[in-house]
């Protein structure tokens, strides 16, 4: 396996306008001979098929819910980067690559980033012509805040549903290519394999989830865009089906799965309140604009937060970096919020919180304005907590949210698969060892909207593909290995449940992955994974059948596939033996405990091939050169 | 606090469906309803039985994929709530619960509590949209939007179609709905230009997917856990009237009533 990067020659400033203009063009008349299967609805997945409809592919969309409209971008609070600078406050597309670039802790492509800085432009105004209700000034114009990791206002938001709003408008844009015919939707259907032919990504085998039909779809390439990985935790803030697998199953088929282990643990969520508990709910970090973070200043201080008087309070953020103090970036605000826990000063049952306090906001500009900008997240936080948090500060800990890692992909967003184009949150590319926030919606939409369209207008262009047919060796026994795999998972009549599973590999990855790890944690990681993984194939029940709507039976596969997924992650980790954004070994840090990197060893991507079960995955590396930006340590002091 | 549950089991769509009962025990306050169902579900697969099939997905109640009647109320007792977001401190120990699903001819059921919603996406395609291509459009800032008019339209924007006001709508009618949709893109200065066609014809679509008419009960505005008003259908009625007119055809004879 050869990791070809593609990235353009020339200058930063030149790369993408200059790829564009040398890449191949597709004629309008022979766009309609050509098939495109996407995978997801999400942002990256509707805005990508609604616009190759409109440039005339045919266009298969699919996506495991029962509406396009319910993927779970709709969840997306905050808002949207644009390096608009309509606050004249400094900001500008390059302002806003370094900022993506350093808060990724410098591990990713600065010319990917480049382009997502570039692009990010174009994207508000599309949403806007679209009719996304974004926040308007009094004066009619765009308004914005702030996000961590930057010291400009550049953030788009609808209240706290921008996602939702940004997805309306992708979604909006896809029915309207449904309705003309040119894009077929198959909602509740469920991606279960790849179909590699003659080394090329030519369609999927899915299953029916209504009627557990599994069959093939065929086409000339394949856009995956399924989202990410973030419930291998199984407590995350992702919705509760969102899994690997479609991006799994086109690993084991040949696609290079990258730096796993760049997991990104959100510093604001409701903390978690029983075993029962099926998910974790985000505070937004826009919060943080006007709610500051603190903890007791003594272990054990127990007094209700209102008698906590200030000098009694240690407000650590602001404390510790004060020129960013409450919107540091997420990886140090989540890290500082375990350490004060781990020292004894967290809050609320078990130990295991920080407060986020609005009253000096509600003092300063008062209770509507703050109800104005936050009012929904202030509802929702209420209807979990049963606690107002206009009268007591909110209660928060850090839970997985987002996976910077995924499939490897080229500057084209091409995996290793030719053919097989990754978007999104599914794919590595933009956000190194850390996202920041704001910025997944960016480049969900700039993949789809923006990139997606002419890279797989490249790739059509130049390559000859033959025609394939349903009954194709390759697609033959693709189908049979998901037939077969469906009925294995149906036998197994163990004892044991998916959730149950589930819940205890969500513990291993948290306890030794998630927000401090170590060589020693991980091997015993990479101990107890495999075993489980053993239980699950021996000890998993599944009722029902597989010829009917199992929702049992699609939890069990999407676990399978976190089990292998797992173990990866921790391989990962293992061997990057550096400290760097989301992932932090204890091991290397600097006297005052922050994230150590190690540039001569490990400025690479880490790219895994697939060689077999059982057999250690191989490394690919394609190293990281910076010519625009100088790798320093990152300082939000 | 332990419950009584009697939850709709059906095993297909064209299956014949009933009410069984079930315990549910060791059943805490800060638990969600779903949460509560996912406990009884485990109990239930451990024992080989199926278990109780609901859509969800986000657990946050904004994706719009879960919604059941809970004792004959679309997402249950608490106001401006999906069922995902309602917490059993709504409810008391020895409490019978009555759990089933969306009830309407528009909403066939496809097992258990959960329904086929799919003609809502088919009424959006019928013209819930501006028609833009990607790329091409003027700078964002370039028409400004009054602030009170883009409040406005986020207010019905933020649907998101579980169809719990067809559920509450004695009459079964998607009005809210689609009011939604006209509203939120009729305030704005995009949505001007297909503002009369788009009234007409997703007015028109609601009618064909069996929905009923509107005759303002006002159940779905109660029902609507992101507390849309019916204002939004009074806009409709009049953004559709004004089309029919100005069409001066009969395509009145949709009804938008
Ligand atoms: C609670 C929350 C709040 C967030 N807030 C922000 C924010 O304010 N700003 C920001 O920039 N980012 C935010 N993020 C991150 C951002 O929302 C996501 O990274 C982004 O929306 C992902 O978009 P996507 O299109 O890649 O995937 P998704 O929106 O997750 O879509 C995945 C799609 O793939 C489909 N799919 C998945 N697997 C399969 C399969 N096997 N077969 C068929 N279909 C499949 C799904 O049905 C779905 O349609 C937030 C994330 C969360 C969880
Ligand atoms: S599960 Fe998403 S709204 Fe309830």
């Amino acid at each position: 396996m050869e990791l070809r990067s593609q990235v353009p020659e020339g200058p930063l400033e030149k790369k993408w306008d200059q790829h564009l203009f040398d890449m191949k063009l597709v004629n309008p008349a022979n766009k309609r001979k050509y098939n495109v299967i996407v995978v997801g609805s999400g942002l990256a997945g509707a805005s990508a098929a609604a616009t190759m409809s409109e440039l005339g592919y045919n266009v298969k969309c699919f996506c495991y819910q029962d509406s396009p409209r319910r993927a779970h971008s709709i969840a997306a609070q905050g808002g949207i980067n644009a390096a608009k600078n309509y606050q004249n406050d400094g900001d500008s597309v390059y302002r806003l690559f370094y900022d993506t670039v350093k808060g990724g802790d410098f591990r990713s492509r600065e010319a990917n980033v480049y382009r997502l800085a570039q692009i990010s432009v174009n994207i508000i105004d599309q949403c806007v012509a679209q009719g996304v209700p974004f926040a308007r000034e009094y004066g009619g114009l765009l308004a914005n805040r702030s996000f961590g990791g930057a010291q400009v206002s550049r953030t788009f938001y609808a209240r706290g549903q921008t996602g939702q709003q940004l997805l309306l408008g992708a979604y909006q844009a896809l029915e309207k290519e449904i309705a003309v015919g040119s894009v077929r939707m198959y909602p509740r259907t469920e991606m279960l394999d790849l179909v590699v032919v003659d080394g090329r990504a030519r369609g999927i085998v899915v299953r029916d989830l209504r009627t557990g039909a599994i069959s093939s779809h065929l086409a000339d390439a394949v856009v995956l865009a399924t989202g990410g990985y973030g419930n291998v935790f199984y407590l995350s803030t992702n919705a509760r089906g969102c899994n690997t697998t479609a991006i799994w199953r086109a690993h084991k088929r040949g696609a290079a799965f990258a730096n796993p282990c760049f997991t990104q643990i959100h510093p604001t969520c409701i903390p978690v309140s029983g075993d029962y508990q099926s998910k974790l709910t985000l505070m937004s970090e826009s919060l943080r604009n006007d709610g500051r973070v603190w903890v007791p200043r003594k272990a054990g201080d127990n007094r209700p937060p209102n008698q906590i008087p200030k000098e009694d309070r240690d407000y650590y953020l602001e404390r510790k970096y004060p020129s960013f103090g409450n919107l540091s970036p997420r990886d140090i605000s989540s890290r500082a919020a375990k350490q004060v826990c781990d020292e004894g000063r967290g809050v609320g049952p078990g130990g295991r919180g920080v407060y986020l306090d609005f009253h000096d906001a509600i003092q300063r500009l008062g209770e509507d304005k703050i109800r104005e900008r936050y009012g929904n997240l202030f509802e929702m936080y209420e209807r979990i907590t049963d606690e107002n948090p206009y009268k007591v500060p909110m209660r928060i800990y850090p839970a997985s949210h987002y996976t910077m890692g995924g499939l490897w992909v080229d500057y084209n967003l091409m995996s290793t698969i030719p053919g097989c184009f990754v978007l999104g949150e599914a794919n590595y590319s933009d956000h190194g060892a850390n996202r920041l926030g704001a910025s997944a919606l960016m480049q969900g939409l700039a993949d789809g909207y923006f990139v997606i369209p002419s890279t797989i207008s490249n790739y059509l262009a130049s390559n000859k593909l033959d025609a394939v047919t349903d009954d194709a060796d390759a697609v033959r026994s693709t189908v049979q290995d998901v037939e077969e795999r469906t009925r294995r998972l149906l036998s197994i009549n163990g004892t044991r449940t998916p959730a149950s599973l589930h819940r205890e590999l969500g513990h291993i990855m948290w306890e030794y992955c998630g927000m401090g790890r170590t060589a020693e944690g991980l091997q015993t990681a990479l101990t107890l994974i495999p075993k489980l993984r053993e239980e699950f194939w021996q000890n998993l029940r599944v009722p029902g059948s597989g010829e009917q709507l199992n929702q049992t039976l699609e939890h069990a596969g999407r676990l399978a596939d976190f089990l292998e997924l797992g173990e990866l992650m921790c391989v990962d980790a293992l061997h990057r033996e550096e400290s760097c954004g989301g992932h932090f070994r204890e091991e290397y840090q600097t006297p005052d405990g922050e994230a150590l990197r190690n540039d001569d060893d490990f400025a690479y991507v880490a790219a895994w091939e697939y060689v077999g079960e059982n057999v250690p995955p191989v490394l690919h590396k394609e190293p990281l050169t910076f010519e625009s930006v100088q790798l320093s340590q990152r300082s939000y002091k | 606090m332990n419950l009584t549950l009697h939850v709709w089991r059906q095993a297909g769509p064209t299956a014949e469906g009933k009410l069984v009962k079930y315990e549910a025990h060791d059943v805490e306050p800060e638990m969600s309803f779903l949460e509560m169902l996912d406990v009884v579900n485990e109990r239930l697969i451990e024992s080989g039985d199926e278990p109780i099939v609901f859509d969800h997905d986000c657990r946050e109640g904004i994706c719009g994929a879960c919604g059941v009647m809970i004792n004959g109320v679309a997402h249950g007792p608490e106001i401006g709530t999906a069922t995902c977001q309602l917490h059993m401190r709504s409810f008391r120990d020895g409490d019978v619960v009555y759990v089933e699903p969306w009830r309407s001819r528009g909403f066939p059921v496809v097992r258990d509590l959960m329904v086929d919603r799919s003609a809502l996406d088919r009424i959006i395609a019928s013209g819930g949209y501006v028609s833009v291509r990607t790329g091409g459009t003027p700078d964002g800032n370039d028409i400004p939007v009054p602030k009170v008019d883009a409040d406005m339209s986020m207010d019905a924007a933020a649907c998101i179609g579980c169809g719990a006001c067809v559920a509450a709508c004695p009459n079964g009618s998607a009005s809210l709905f689609t009011a939604a949709k006209i509203s939120h893109l009729g305030l704005l200065p995009q949505g001007q230009a297909e503002r009369d066609g788009r009234a007409l014809s997703m007015v028109a679509r609601m009618d064909e997917e069996q929905f009923g008419h509107c005759t303002f009960f006002g159940e779905c505005q109660e029902a609507c856990p992101k507390e849309i008003s019916i204002d939004t259908i009074v806009r409709m009625n009049r953004d559709f009237l004004r089309a029919s007119l100005k069409r001066g055809s009969h395509a009145g004879d949709a009804g938008a009533d």
